[in-house]
């Protein structure tokens, strides 16, 4: 297959303008014939199903959860990105678009990028004006922080629940729209596959969570703003529900998925405490501009922090990269915690674990002042550990944060399907192969608010629609397909529980698909993930009926996917023979034990056909080029 | 799953009356109206320590007031009627609410005085209505004989019915109770709180409420003490 | 450590439902109450049970999804924390734990511990919301806003929608919540223009749905993991007389409550 990524030609600082301009419009009076489905309500999903039903389209909006608040945008804390340059300390459009795609390791396409950052700008406008209460100076402006190493303050907050403040916008955005009545809201409803009719994407298969009524929802187009997969490795910081089945039976239907490999680690998690963990909960890394952290230099240290001496503790950060010290980007401080865990000097009873001492910061600042910046923090961490931070260093682990890959989509962000678009976290577009803190938030609305209101318009003046309904045997077929599953599942009554598949599957993707991976072990870990699958589908146990509220039923599909998706990710990660931001490859490194890319052989995109499962799947290549910011090896030392 | 719809109302939003925000809103303007009765009713009651001359000039300056009385009397029980009945409507609806109860619950913040609203008003106005008609009319009157006219003689006569004075003791004390919360909760309900003035309004409630009591149930003491005879 | 736990199953609306005692002797004091729960689940379906519906999903005391009863408060005994913050050490070894779910008519029983908020989402649509579509905003410095306001705006916004505060008062009552959303918009500059109205239709929404009145009593602010203050009702009350004392007419209307599912 030939990726046709429509990318605009000319300067880059006008891409933007000139492809809105050569774009189709819809006429107003037409949008309400227009009906448009979106799946899922975080700030991808919520904010596109608002704009378009603010645009006169007929929206249908569905989310599994009880109400669209609840999507897991809500749980990011840091904040949100923008090139407002308010603060005047040199930023500008270019130099967001530079940083996030050098913070990428140049696996992103730069006119996406560039986009993006154009875009941060009418972002943080439009939240203002929507209510939402950024953090400001006595004098009424707006206040900024630098975040995750950024040499400029962009970064926008309001507390530490910046998501939460940016997701109830949307949600309120989009609960005006639903009772202007130009969106109808679908909640408790699973979207279970696509409807794929004339070679576009015309509706979808859902499951209503409460009565297990399995109907069709047909529409022009299909938008999926479902997430990422962080759970495919069963502990992560995403949500319990967060699962990857839309995007996943999507790409059954044909969408191509791209560098599912790239998965991003964050370096500050609570440490695990038992096997009954359910999930990790994230501390915000600007912890680490305060914090030291290190390890007992001797192996098997059972002593209590406080009785090691400082000459017996080995700040490896500060050791290895002096002039960057704990400040080194996500994928570098969470690589060395895993290293010198590896070692057998990690702390805590399972020795998963290292030390963030604010003890210095405490004695040079006062104990006031990090309250005062931290305090939420710390007592989310003493909530959780029974610990005092201010008296005991926290103990901190990596954990699987975010998934830049995703659906692949062209700058229109469409995907290989037309009439699917994709946006956020789905998709794998802006980040490249590592994503910068407090980017995220601004992806998701940039394409929610500003992208996807153009493009989708174009894309419905320049197609013709024929009517369709359930009775298509395209849509037919897609219902049997999910009756099959859900039955299927339901009939194995096997002995084992679908926790415990999918704890296990976590278990080998983090130990090979994780933080660092091999050749070798992405091969075993290829064929350990087929013989669970298998046993799966003879063995799992699914107690209950489909036809009333089934927890079980919904977890059973998701980790279903979730092993094919795992598959997936480890051909992807044997195959891309280099190491670049989330993705480390033991046999690609330099001397000093940093990644080394391989820009002449791996500077494209790897978009995978669907070819059954257990099948080797299909690479097509979308080559990368760099017009604007020259790849250049990363250095923290 | 069912198909029906609980709580179909005409779709019309509720009127200022017909929202519990509104007739809340009722109950603060009625009870500060019966707040400000109390207070003056106190401040009249207190000269029966003065003496029977004072006392009886008191009742004789209310009485010659004529159609001014009237119409005093007619707001004091318009507020009172609309006092009760929102807080019986209010009661019906909270009722209704929660149609399944709690096999356990446990209430962690609110004050003995705010939850014990529903049962201190009903007890507070039977009080009342006795009081009227012992007091006031004098229809129920044990002991000595109701002379119309010597207000001191009537009270003190009145108290010296130890059941009387228990009776008057124990009302008064509810009243007390809800003044402590009614008090602060007026300025809630029409809107009024602050995260600094509220707290000193709370305890200004506390202060008032037991200066009320103590004023109140000092003249039955006094009576049944022998300080006032 | 050992734990009782007596919780209510219920299969759906229309079944009777009751409590039913589940001992667990292994307890894990770090554990959360819902990673309990989910070990708990873990043995019913080893044991060919059907495990206890509970809602949840972020697990960080954020999305609002998960709460229930234990032993007569909201997200239980710990203040500001909700049920997947809640660890196990903060109850004593050999304790029976009464669970269930909230209980208010607003909040239509769905399974076991799992209820219907949909009225809440219902009070947020008829006006918790500033009206400006994408594309209209003024720079973000257009409108200065002072940072006490800005602080009292968030305070208010932090609530998670989670029912906590219906479920503690005994009245049943959304006045915090209904309050919370009113307060956070109000405040703000670019929120009072159209304040009236949306005190007009959010109330009028809160007294259209099955929720009793507030008593002013503040068992919901104790409860409310966010620890939204009670000021926010009064907000909500001075609002609303200002509103419904100058309306000129009865444009806003309210939604009509549902309790059935919409699948098509």
């Amino acid at each position: 297959m030939t990726l046709d990524s429509k990318l605009p030609s000319g300067p880059i600082e006008q891409a933007w303008d000139k492809t809105r301009f050569d774009m189709k419009l819809v006429n107003p009076a037409n949008k309400r014939k227009h009906s448009i489905i979106v799946v899922g309500s975080g700030l991808a999903g919520a904010s596109a199903a608002a704009t378009l039903g603010e645009l006169g389209y007929n929206v249908k909006c569905f989310c599994f959860q009880d109400s669209p608040r609840r999507a897991h945008s809500i749980a990011a804390q840091g904040g949100i990105n923008a090139a407002k340059n308010y603060q005047n300390d040199g930023d500008s459009v270019y130099r967001l678009f530079y940083d996030t795609v050098k913070g990428g390791d140049f696996r992103a396409r730069e006119a996406n990028v560039y986009r993006l950052a154009q875009i941060s700008v009418s972002i943080i406008d439009q939240c203002v004006a929507q209510g939402v209460p950024f953090a400001r100076e006595y004098g009424g402006a707006l206040t900024n922080r630098s975040f995750g190493g950024a040499q400029v303050s962009r970064t926008f907050y309001a507390r530490g629940q910046t998501g939460q403040q940016l997701l109830l916008g949307a949600y309120q955005a989009l609960e005006r729209q639903i009772h202007e009545k130009t969106v109808t809201m679908y909640p408790r409803t699973e979207m279970l596959d696509l409807i794929v009719i004339d070679g576009k994407a015309r509706g979808i298969v859902v499951r209503h969570l409460v009565t297990g009524e399995i109907t069709t929802h047909f529409a022009d187009a299909v938008i999926l703003g479902t997430g990422g997969y962080g759970n495919v490795y069963y502990l992560s910081t995403n949500a319990k529900g967060s699962n990857v089945t839309a995007s996943w039976r999507a790409h059954k239907r044909g969408a191509l998925f791209a560098n599912p490999c790239y998965t991003q680690i964050h370096p500050t998690c609570i440490p695990v405490s038992g096997d009954y963990q359910s999930k990790l909960t994230l501390m915000s890394e600007s912890l680490r501009n305060d914090g030291r952290i290190w390890v007992p230099k001797q192996k098997g240290d059972k002593r209590k922090p406080d009785q090691i001496p400082e000459e017996e503790r080995d700040y490896y950060l500060e050791r290895r990269y002096p002039s960057f010290g704990n400040l080194v980007p996500r994928d570098v401080a969470s690589r060395n915690a895993k290293s010198v865990c590896d070692e057998g000097r990690g702390v805590g009873e399972s020795g998963l674990g290292v030390y963030l001492d604010f003890t210095a910061a405490i004695k040079r600042l006062g104990e006031h002042v990090i309250r005062e910046r931290y305090g939420n923090l710390f007592d989310m961490y003493q909530r959780i550990t029974d610990e005092d931070p201010y008296k005991v260093p926290m103990r901190i682990y990596p954990a699987i944060h975010y998934t830049m890959g995703g659906l692949w989509v062209d700058y229109h962000l469409q995907s290989t399907i037309p009439g699917l678009f994709v946006l956020g976290e789905a998709n794998f577009s802006d980040h490249g192969a590592n994503r910068l803190g407090a980017s995220a938030l601004m992806q998701g609305l940039s394409d929610g608010y500003f992208v996807i209101p153009y493009t989708i318009g174009h894309y419905l003046a320049s197609n013709k629609f024929a009517k369709v309904d359930s009775s298509n045997p395209e849509a037919q077929q897609a219902v049997a397909n999910v009756k099959q599953i859900t039955d299927k599942l339901l009939s194995i009554k096997g002995k084992r529980t679908v926790d415990s598949f999918h704890r296990e599957l976590g278990k080998i993707m983090w130990e090979y698909c994780g933080m660092s991976r091999t050749a070798e072990g992405l091969e075993k870990a290829i064929g350990l993930i087929d013989a669970l699958r298998e046993e799966f589908w003879q063995n799992v146990n699914v107690p209950g009926s489909g036809d009333d509220l089934n927890q079980s039923l919904e977890k059973a599909g998701r980790v279903a996917d979730f092993f094919e998706l795992g598959r997936l990710m480890c051909v992807d990660a044997r195959e891309r023979n280099e190491s670049c931001g989330g993705h480390f490859r033991e046999e690609y490194q330099t001397p000093e034990g940093e990644a080394q890319r391989d820009d002449e052989h791996y500077s494209y995109v790897a978009a995978w056909g669907y070819n059954g499962p257990g099948q080797h799947p299909e690479l097509n290549k979308e080559p990368l080029e760099f017009d604007y910011v020259h790849p250049s090896q990363r250095s923290y030392k | 799953m069912s198909t029906t719809a609980v709580g179909l109302r005409e779709n019309r939003a509720p009127g200022f009356w017909q929202s519990t925000n509104g007739k809340k809103v009722v109950m603060a303007v009625t009870g500060a109206v019966m707040f400000a009765f109390i207070i003056g009713h106190l401040a009249g009651n207190l000269q029966v320590f003065e003496g029977p001359a004072k006392l009886n000039a008191y009742g004789n300056l209310l009485h010659s007031l004529g159609e001014l009385l009237w119409p005093v009397r007619i707001i004091l029980l318009l507020c009172i009627g609309l006092h009760i009945t929102a807080t019986v409507q209010l009661a019906l609806r909270n009722k209704a609410a929660r149609p399944v109860e709690y096999a356990a619950k446990k209430s962690i913040n609110s004050t003995y005085a705010s939850r014990t609203m529903y049962w201190s008003g009903p007890i507070i106005l039977a009080f009342v209505i006795f009081h009227l008609l012992h007091l006031t009319a004098g229809y129920i009157h044990p002991g000595a004989a109701y002379i119309e006219g010597d207000v001191y003689h009537n009270v003190v006569s009145g108290f010296q019915v130890w059941w009387v004075s228990v009776w008057y003791i124990f009302a008064v004390s509810l009243l007390g109770l809800h003044l402590r919360h009614g008090f602060w909760s007026m300025f809630q309900s029409i809107g009024l709180n602050h995260p600094r003035h509220t707290p000193m309004l709370k305890k200004l409630a506390l202060v008032l409420a037991l200066l009320i009591t103590l004023g109140y149930i000092s003249i039955p003491l006094s009576v049944l003490a022998g300080f006032v005879k | 450590m050992k734990l009782r736990l007596k919780i209510w199953r219920q299969k759906n609306r229309n079944d009777k439902g009751s409590f039913v005692s589940y001992s667990m002797d292994d307890v894990n004091p770090e554990m959360s109450m819902l990673e309990c729960l989910d070990v708990l689940n873990e043995t019913l379906i080893e044991r060919g049970e059907e495990p206890v519906t509970f809602e949840h999903d972020c697990r960080e005391g954020i999305c609002g999804s998960c709460g229930f009863m234990i032993n007569g408060i909201p997200h239980g005994p710990q203040r500001a924390t909700t049920v997947c913050q809640l660890t196990m050490r903060h109850f004593k070894d050999g304790e029976e734990l009464v669970i269930e779910p909230w209980r208010a008519g607003a909040f239509p029983m769905i399974k076991d511990l799992m209820v219907d908020r949909r009225a809440l989402d219902r009070i947020i649509e008829s006006g918790g919301y500033i009206s400006v579509s994408t594309g209209n905003a003024p720079d973000g410095n257009d409108i200065l806003i002072g940072k006490d306001t800005s602080d009292r705006a968030m305070d208010a916004a932090a609530c998670i929608g989670c029912g906590a505060c219906v479920a503690a008062c005994p009245n049943a009552s959304a006045a915090l919540f209904t309050g919370a959303k009113i307060t956070h918009l109000g405040v703000l500059p670019q929120g009072k223009i159209e304040a009236e109205r949306r005190a007009l239709g959010m109330v009028g929404q809160m007294n259209t749905e099955d929720f009793g009145s507030c008593t002013n009593i503040g068992e919901c602010t104790a409860a409310c993991p966010k620890e939204i203050p009670l000021e926010v009702i009064a907000r909500m009350n001075q609002d609303y007389w200002r509103a419904s004392a100058k309306r000129r007419d009865d444009s806003v209307k309210p939604v009509t409550p549902v309790t059935r599912w919409n699948a098509k």
